[in-house]
């Protein structure tokens, strides 16, 4: 922003009842709210079960990761890597339960293998760019652009380029199985998001991400380990885009790593922002970002099953983001 | 003779709130003209409504004559207004011609003459008897420079009124007398000054007329050599000025105690060569020395905020035990830098957050924040240091500068710590709140807490410290003590070393 | 800073790109044959001169200390237009891809300069804009150019021996060094990027001048998809996905600080020829017979090398930080 803050005269904290600082402050849960209703109205078949379903399933992934990337950019960073990382995930888990990698002693020990192994290795990935920024001190936004770049071409090269196709119920209930009638795919993107919201709010390393975010220089003269905590919040996006690499090929029942992941970085950025969340850090709302994604979500579902071809969504979805992050910059003023 | 410049009935809000109301401001022509206040007074916006960085809420400003409501800064400076600000507000990365030039090059076939523009920007830069390389990026060059650099762009620009906000806050006493050389010259070719300025002396130096605004009005407009210096702070204040400064210095008694912290033989890059220094417990040590002997640097690597090459830290009896300002802090050590707004505070956190940032680790059980301790803890440093908010919760970020600075303080006391550092406390901070600030830190070193104070303001040091040591050019150059304690012997050992301080000492 | 060690920085940000691609040449002269033959040179060439000119635009941008996200769906949308129009001629498909692109451009311009938002967050929405206008005017499938107009000579025609489109990306690098170098509209470009604040208050015209940075990358990407157009015979509307990270990967590589105030337009060149040629050695690697690396392995490499160079960066200023 252009204008000191010391120029500035005090402020009281003004609570006015103005219709600008509702739309600011609560602008995300008012669209999704609209958004519900127009379709109750206009939609045949909205309020079904199925209806919420498809929507629910069609956002777990794009929430989880988003998770992660709220808590990125909380700290002032950004993660492009996210999208790769699945892929990552997505090609090395059907090559281990396919037992392409070593042999299998028993098909329970890939099946474990397969869920343990592939989000570690996107965890480490998450650490090393964590390494890049803090100790080599790259910028987020190249270091990430690395493994944007590298990741995808590594998941390419693990599986040659090719689709690995199975049907392994045990595995694929991350993707596809339900819990009294809930998907479980939802269940972990609730329990993702509320401790990922209680964390932020209630802990030491909650308060500290965003303490990073809002005044680095400060937040390291007052003995906060930045370096430290800036890596285990890279790592946990790398961990979280490793779960969502999962649950993508559990649901397609198919790894491919050309398209596993492809654009999630930019749709996951997107729920942030939508969310409330501050993209230059020093703010950040995961609640929010769930509801960002739900919103974007919801946009593009109204407009399909209205008929609207798919890629006028994309103009909506990019005019939902400009309107969100707008509203946004005005409330901060 | 039509005055330059008349801003009438001026008014500002920022979200409502009252910035100016119905302010004044009346420049002749050739004159230079104070202009003063409190921080919050309204001096900034004043200015930046008429360099067109903020639109006025209502007034009328006339320059040279006509109505001007300008829209950017290009527009005023278009118009003959050039503004240099406090922070310098140069592109590092670039030339010092650049930095001269840009906004009216030399043009020669429709391109860019550099060769012209670099002689221009020599020549510029020769008033103020300066010779350096302009074809190299600005950074190489220490502040001092860099602030040259800044008016030789204000100047170039031909202005008929040159707005100075706060200029001499990075320049030597040396550099102040250059500037002030320019301003005179400025002023006999009939160029007005608007000269903004904290220091009184300077003031009284080079102004003709003053202008003093308090809560966004104009309070008072008079000669410069009508005004007594106590008329003015009185002015500005609204208030008597009682028992701001003027305390003993108590000293003696506890020279026998082990000191807290113990420097020897510190050196650091190009900066640091040869510190060395100590703090007691309840003592108050100054750090004085002109802007770049080394001072800052040196207690940022007490603090382990910057690792130095050599010499030994003793703190607490541990040598060489800190790596980190995290190592520093578990230690008990608390270091308030001088740039509150990049490296103090956390804006969009609360006063609450604020406060307990490193108190935090130490409120939490495996990991988790006890909210209630810390509001407990928060409402307590709020009444004990008289923080004036509306409640914890508020976002430090609408305090003014001197609640912000207690808050910064509250948020190492509330660590016990053993000692610490103040880089500058009382910087932009109002008169008010600065004597409050100076009371408390004289309160807690009563209390047993070693203090590290550096302060620009040599009567600051000087009435708050009971020993003193002057730095120079990286170097301890002297440790006053007892009656040598005095503005006098502080400057000469600035200037000369220690065997000047010697001297005015034994006089 | 120290002087010494900063010109040491600045020397090898500048000319370490050059000597990697003076060795990389080098090193696919000796080891293969045809390697600086006329036909391989040419298409190398004429396939990277599209990555060029976005990489251009990128280039500007970053040095305002900007980011733009949308020049690879720009380039697409722009190859749509520009084919759409092919039948009308030769200068009507240019002027329509250049139109499209300018067209995105002014919204980014728009949404950065005077909606105040982020340039990554605003042009990645314009990304996802521009993107659903070339499906849309697409209908969802790659459209053919016109063969009779001579609009595909864009892409695959040569004049006086070069490839035309070489030729195009050429006069724009001397174009923007120029500008860059010798108009104060350049040089308020660097200063924007060295601090923003501080040239707003110097009085340049900082929104106008990244108004118009914005809008030439806009454009600049719409003339790659005339291009992508003319050389593939179709309008695109899925490709240049990825292409903005490639621009700005070469563009970084080329030593370009990404914090803005630092760049050079002749050192963005060698950074998009230095990646573009690694494709070609994998290929001419492959020929040879003794390894056999499938396509995927180029962009692992392009990543290494892009950590290779920030590595080598991040470590310079380093030490000049040190020294400093």
């Amino acid at each position: 922003m252009s204008d000191t803050a010391t120029t500035l005269p005090p402020t009281q904290g003004a609570s006015r009842f103005d219709l600008r600082t509702i739309l600011t402050r609560h602008g995300a849960w008012i669209a999704l709210a609209l958004l519900i209703l127009v379709n109750l109205a206009i939609t045949p078949n909205f309020a079904t079960w199925q209806t919420l379903n498809v929507n629910l399933t069609q956002v777990c992934a794009i929430v989880i990761v988003a998770v992660g990337m709220t808590l990125v950019i909380a700290t002032g960073g950004i993660d492009l890597s996210v999208g790769a990382l699945m892929a990552i995930a997505g090609a090395l888990a059907p090559l281990i339960f396919l037992g392409k990698l070593f042999p299998l002693p028993h098909p329970a020990v890939g099946i474990a293998l397969a869920f343990v192994v592939p989000v570690l290795v996107a965890a480490a990935l998450g650490w090393f760019n964590g390494w890049l920024i803090t100790r080599l001190r790259i910028q987020p936004i190249i270091a990430t652009l690395v493994l944007f770049i590298a990741g995808r071409g590594i998941a390419q090269v693990f599986t040659n380029g090719n689709l690995q196709v199975f049907n392994l119920p045990s595995f694929q209930f991350i993707g596809l199985g339900r819990v009294f009638g809930i998907p479980f795919q939802a269940i972990l993107m609730i329990v993702v998001v509320v401790a990922a919201a209680w964390m932020l709010r209630h802990t030491v390393f909650g308060r500290q991400i965003l303490a990073i975010g809002g005044n680095e220089k400060a937040a390291r003269l007052s003995g906060i380990p930045v370096a430290s905590v800036k890596q285990r919040v890279y790592l946990i996006s790398g961990f979280l885009s490793g779960i969502a690499g999962l649950i993508v090929i559990a649901r397609n029942s198919a790894a491919d790593a050309n398209l596993v992941g492809l654009g999630m970085e930019l749709d996951a950025i997107a729920a942030v922002a939508v969310g409330g969340t501050l993209l230059t850090g020093g703010r950040a709302t995961v609640i929010g970002t769930l509801v960002g994604a739900l919103i974007i979500q919801l946009v593009r579902y109204t407009l399909l099953a209205n008929g609207v071809p798919d890629a006028a969504a994309l103009v909506a979805k990019a005019a939902i983001i400009v309107l969100a992050v707008w509203l946004q910059r005005q409330s901060h003023r | 003779m039509a005055p330059l410049l008349s801003m009438h009935g001026i008014d500002k809000r920022f979200a409502g709130i009252p910035a100016l109301r119905s302010a004044e401001l009346v420049v002749e022509k050739g004159e230079v003209h104070a202009l003063i206040g409190q921080n919050g007074a309204g001096k900034s916006t004043m200015i930046k409504i008429l360099t067109g960085y903020y639109r006025k809420g209502a007034g009328e400003v006339l320059f040279d004559d006509r109505p001007v409501a300008f829209s950017s800064p290009q527009e005023a400076q278009r118009a003959g207004i050039s503004t240099i600000y406090q922070e310098i507000n140069l592109v590092p990365y670039r030339s010092v011609t650049e930095n001269i030039c840009l906004g009216r090059e030399k043009r020669r076939f429709g391109l860019l003459d550099w060769s012209a523009m670099h002689t221009e920007a020599r020549a510029l830069l020769a008033r103020f008897n300066i010779d350096i390389d302009v074809r190299r990026p600005l950074m190489v060059y220490p502040t001092a420079i860099q602030q040259m650099v800044a008016i030789a762009r204000a100047i170039g620009f031909e202005a008929k009124l040159v707005i100075m906000d706060e200029p001499t806050s990075s320049l030597d006493e040396r550099e102040v007398e250059v500037l002030f050389e320019v301003i005179r010259q400025l002023k006999a070719s009939g160029v007005s000054v608007i000269f903004v300025s904290h220091k009184l002396d300077e003031l009284y130096a080079v102004c003709d007329r003053v202008t003093i605004m308090r809560d966004g009005r104009t309070v008072q407009v008079a000669p410069m050599a009508d005004l007594s210096r106590l008329d003015l702070v009185t002015s500005m204040l609204g208030r008597e000025l009682s028992q701001v400064l003027h305390e003993g210095h108590d000293t003696g008694e506890d020279d026998t105690r082990e000191p807290v912290l113990q420097v020897r033989n510190l050196a650091m890059g190009r900066k640091v060569r040869d510190v060395s220094f100590e703090v007691r417990p309840g003592e108050i040590v100054g750090l004085a020395g002109l802007l770049g002997a080394g001072r800052t640097e040196s207690v940022r690597a007490v603090f382990g905020a910057d690792r130095p090459d050599s010499g030994t830290i003793a703190f607490d009896g541990r040598e060489n035990a800190i790596s980190a300002p995290s190592d520093a802090i578990r230690a008990g050590m608390g270091f308030c830098s001088e740039d509150r707004k990049l490296e103090g505070i956390i804006p969009d956190m609360s006063v609450r957050e604020n406060l307990t940032l490193a108190l935090m680790p130490q409120l939490a059980r495996r990991g988790i924040v006890n909210e209630a301790r810390s509001r407990e803890i928060v409402d307590s440093f709020i009444k004990r240091l008289g923080i004036r908010c509306s409640g914890p919760e508020q976002r430090i970020r609408e305090l003014s500068g001197g609640n912000q600075q207690k808050v910064l303080l509250a948020r190492w006391l509330c660590m016990n710590p053993k000692l610490l550092i103040l880089d500058e406390p009382t910087r932009g901070i109002d008169v008010g709140a600065k004597a409050e600030i100076l009371g408390l830190i004289r309160e807690l070193a009563g209390q047993g807490l070693g203090v590290l104070m550096i302060s620009s303001e040599l009567e600051e040091v000087v009435e708050a410290a009971s020993r003193i040591f002057v730095l120079r050019d990286g170097r301890t150059a002297a440790e006053l003590e007892g009656d040598a304690v005095n503005e006098q012997s502080v400057m000469t050992a600035m200037a000369h070393g220690h065997d000047g301080a010697r001297e005015t000492a034994d006089v | 800073m120290h002087t010494t060690s900063l010109k040491l920085f600045q020397g090898i940000g500048r000319y370490g790109v050059l000597l990697a691609l003076v060795a990389l040449i080098l090193f696919g002269w000796l080891r293969y044959e045809n390697f600086l033959g006329a036909f391989n040179v040419l298409s190398v060439l004429r396939y990277n001169s599209m990555f060029a000119l976005v990489a251009l635009g990128m280039c500007f941008v970053i040095i305002t200390g900007g980011i733009d996200l949308s020049v690879g769906s720009t380039a697409a949308f722009g190859s749509v237009v520009a084919a759409l129009l092919s039948p009308y001629g030769v200068i009507p498909g240019l002027l329509g891809g250049l139109a499209a692109g300018l067209a995105v451009g002014a919204c980014n311009a728009f949404i950065i300069t005077r909606l105040n938002i982020l340039p990554f967050i605003a042009t990645l929405a314009t990304m996802l804009a521009a993107n659903g206008c070339a499906l849309l005017l697409a209908d969802n499938q790659s459209v053919s150019v016109s063969y009779e107009t001579g609009f595909i000579e864009l892409g695959q025609g040569d004049f006086l021996g070069f490839p035309i489109p070489a030729w195009i990306a050429l006069v724009a690098y001397l174009l923007a060094s120029i500008v860059l170098n010798f108009t104060s509209f350049g040089r308020t470009v660097l200063a924007i990027g060295g601090n923003e604040d501080a040239a707003r208050l110097m009085g340049l015209p900082a929104q106008r001048v990244k108004a118009l940075v914005y809008l030439a990358s806009g454009g600049l990407a719409g003339l790659a998809g005339v291009i992508l157009a003319a050389q593939f015979g179709a309008g695109q509307p899925i490709e240049g996905v990825g292409w903005e990270l490639f621009a700005i990967a070469a563009v970084v590589v080329g030593g370009t600080l990404l914090t803005g105030g630092v760049g050079s337009v002749g050192s963005t060149l060698a950074g998009v020829l230095l990646l573009g040629l690694i494709f070609n050695i994998l290929n001419f690697e492959n020929g040879l017979g003794w390894i056999s690396l499938s396509a995927y392995w180029q962009s692992v490499i392009r990543g290494a090398f892009l950590l290779l160079v920030v590595a080598i960066q991040a470590r310079l200023s380093m030490r000049t930080e040190e020294t400093a």
